[in-house]
């Protein structure tokens, strides 16, 4: 059975699996994909009536929910789509440019 | 003992294909490959295969489903020609990039524009940097011997990458030859069974093929692929050293006829070797120096041994059977002479696009070539390196 190596932006082309294949399951739980992200959404919880119309409609899973509460934004996933600012209907979600 | 017949090299190769008993064949027809699939499904109506057939609405469907099951962990194979092949070009890459030693039947025939059945090496060439091992083949003996081999080489360990076995449209995939068969066990054994070390329908270790590659990663991948065509040279050769054994039949990453003491040359590929050798051998008996180096292997490219071969050749004409419109000579051509900048000895060395559209070559066609070859030699001047043969000036 092969082992999947660690992949990170040291990797060698030697050590780098052939096609790219992963061979490990929720081997995405190691990919943090908000590096893509120009701007970002700023969770403003004094605004927030925790309606949670802005959880389902985010296309990652960058609004975590707990105990139906939506808590502040996990931008280790958050792309910067803007789709959850567009769905709140309280002003409680402000895009602003992601400064890295 | 091996078993004698007389068959088309269509049918040849769908022999072939029927005695490797493939797990998955996706095809949609299209001449002069159409015979392939053909005789294939045949085969599985008969149940002399155990194969999964698949029907698909399209070439770009036939080659998906042969990633997709490959993936899976079966075997899988295709055949196609021109305007279907390139069709299939998207995803050719993919199969490449995957690692996915699918086997692919290139039956060469020109591409459309204008529209046109009949053999050259457009399609086929127009792949060349797809990925894909590819391995020519002058006859129908050829054209089943290397298909067998085609096999075990993408599937070694080494190289994982789809190989695809060439052959001339019509000329050779129509024309009825004698043949010298395997038999179907010896074949078995020779070929194996397809044992991928991962593969998507092994429960014990779910994997993911195909993922999204960013920039930080896609050149790491290119290079690691590259590795595999750069080791395939040896595999190739390992495992025509062991086809030989089993059948008496010597393949290389080239063939040399009359090569060694020749003082013109000519390098060409497929069914035209045969007419040049006819050339050769009355040129021969005229007291003419000529010889002939026969590609196999095109893809992984053999330049340094293609330069030693033809190096301290006076002239040496290349001769495409397809146009590369760089408006300097075909793709062969660019290939050979940059093979030959690295020799000790550099012949002059000129181009011929030729046979473009199915167009007949004749031995006299290529005394003609001989025949300006020898006036480059004799002048020791090239002149004119992208030429034409039988072209209506």
């Amino acid at each position: 059975m092969k082992k999947m190596p660690e992949i990170n932006e040291s990797i060698n082309w030697k050590d780098i699996t052939p096609g790219g294949t992963v061979y490990e399951a929720a081997y995405s739980l190691k990919f943090k994909t908000g590096d893509w992200r120009s701007i970002k959404p700023v969770f403003k919880e004094e605004k927030c009536k925790q309606c949670l119309l802005c959880a389902p409609v985010c296309p990652d899973c960058s609004i975590p929910v707990v105990d139906g509460k939506r808590l502040d934004f996990n931008y280790d996933y958050c792309k910067g789509c803007g789709i959850c600012a567009k769905a709140c209907p309280f002003d409680a979600i402000e895009i602003v440019k992601d400064e890295k | 003992m091996a078993i004698r017949d007389r068959l088309s090299g269509n049918e040849a190769v769908a022999i072939a294909m029927r005695q490797i008993n493939p797990d998955v064949f996706p095809a949609f027809p299209i001449t002069p490959s159409t015979e392939i699939p053909q005789f294939f499904s045949q085969y599985v109506a008969d149940g002399k295969v155990d194969t999964e057939f698949i029907t698909v609405e399209s070439e770009h469907s036939a080659m998906s489903a042969c990633i997709g099951a490959q993936s899976a962990g079966a075997r899988s194979m295709t055949a196609t020609s021109s305007a279907g092949f390139a069709y299939m070009w998207e995803v050719l890459y993919v199969a490449a990039s995957c690692r996915l030693p699918i086997t692919l039947a290139c039956v060469n025939r020109a591409l459309t524009g204008p529209i046109n059945i009949n053999c050259d090496h457009s399609d086929s060439m127009g792949a060349r940097d797809a990925g894909w091992i590819q391995i020519y083949s002058e006859s129908n003996q050829e054209a089943y011997d290397n298909f067998i081999q085609a096999v075990r080489i993408g599937e070694h360990a080494d190289v994982q990458l789809p190989v695809m076995v060439c052959q001339d449209g019509f000329i050779t995939s129509h024309a009825v030859e004698n043949i010298e068969l395997i038999e179907d066990d010896k074949v078995k054994a020779f070929v194996g069974e397809y044992e991928p070390e991962e593969y998507l329908l092994n429960a014990a270790q779910p994997i993911a093929v195909g993922p999204y590659d960013s920039s930080a990663y896609y050149i790491e991948h290119k290079r690691n692929q590259a590795e595999g065509m750069i080791k395939a040279k040896d595999v190739i050769l390992k495992i025509a050293k062991e086809f030989k054994e089993m059948t008496g039949r010597e393949y290389g990453l080239f063939e040399e006829y009359r090569l060694d003491d020749a003082e013109l040359a000519i390098v060409v590929i497929n069914s035209t070797a045969g007419t040049a050798k006819a050339a050769i051998d009355s040129l021969r008996n005229n007291g003419i120096k000529a010889g002939l180096l026969k590609i196999r292997v095109f893809r992984p490219f053999p330049a340094a041994e293609i330069a030693k071969a033809l190096s301290g050749k006076k002239a040496v004409a290349v001769m495409d059977r397809c146009e590369g419109f760089s408006a300097v000579g075909g793709p062969l051509f660019a290939e050979i002479r940059s093979a030959l900048y690295d020799a000790s000895d550099r012949p002059l060395a000129v181009n011929f696009i030729y046979g473009l559209g199915g167009r007949d070559v004749t031995t006299s066609d290529i005394e003609k070539v001989y025949g300006d070859l020898a006036e480059i030699a004799a002048s020791g001047k090239a002149g004119e390196t992208y030429r034409y043969l039988g072209v209506r000036e």
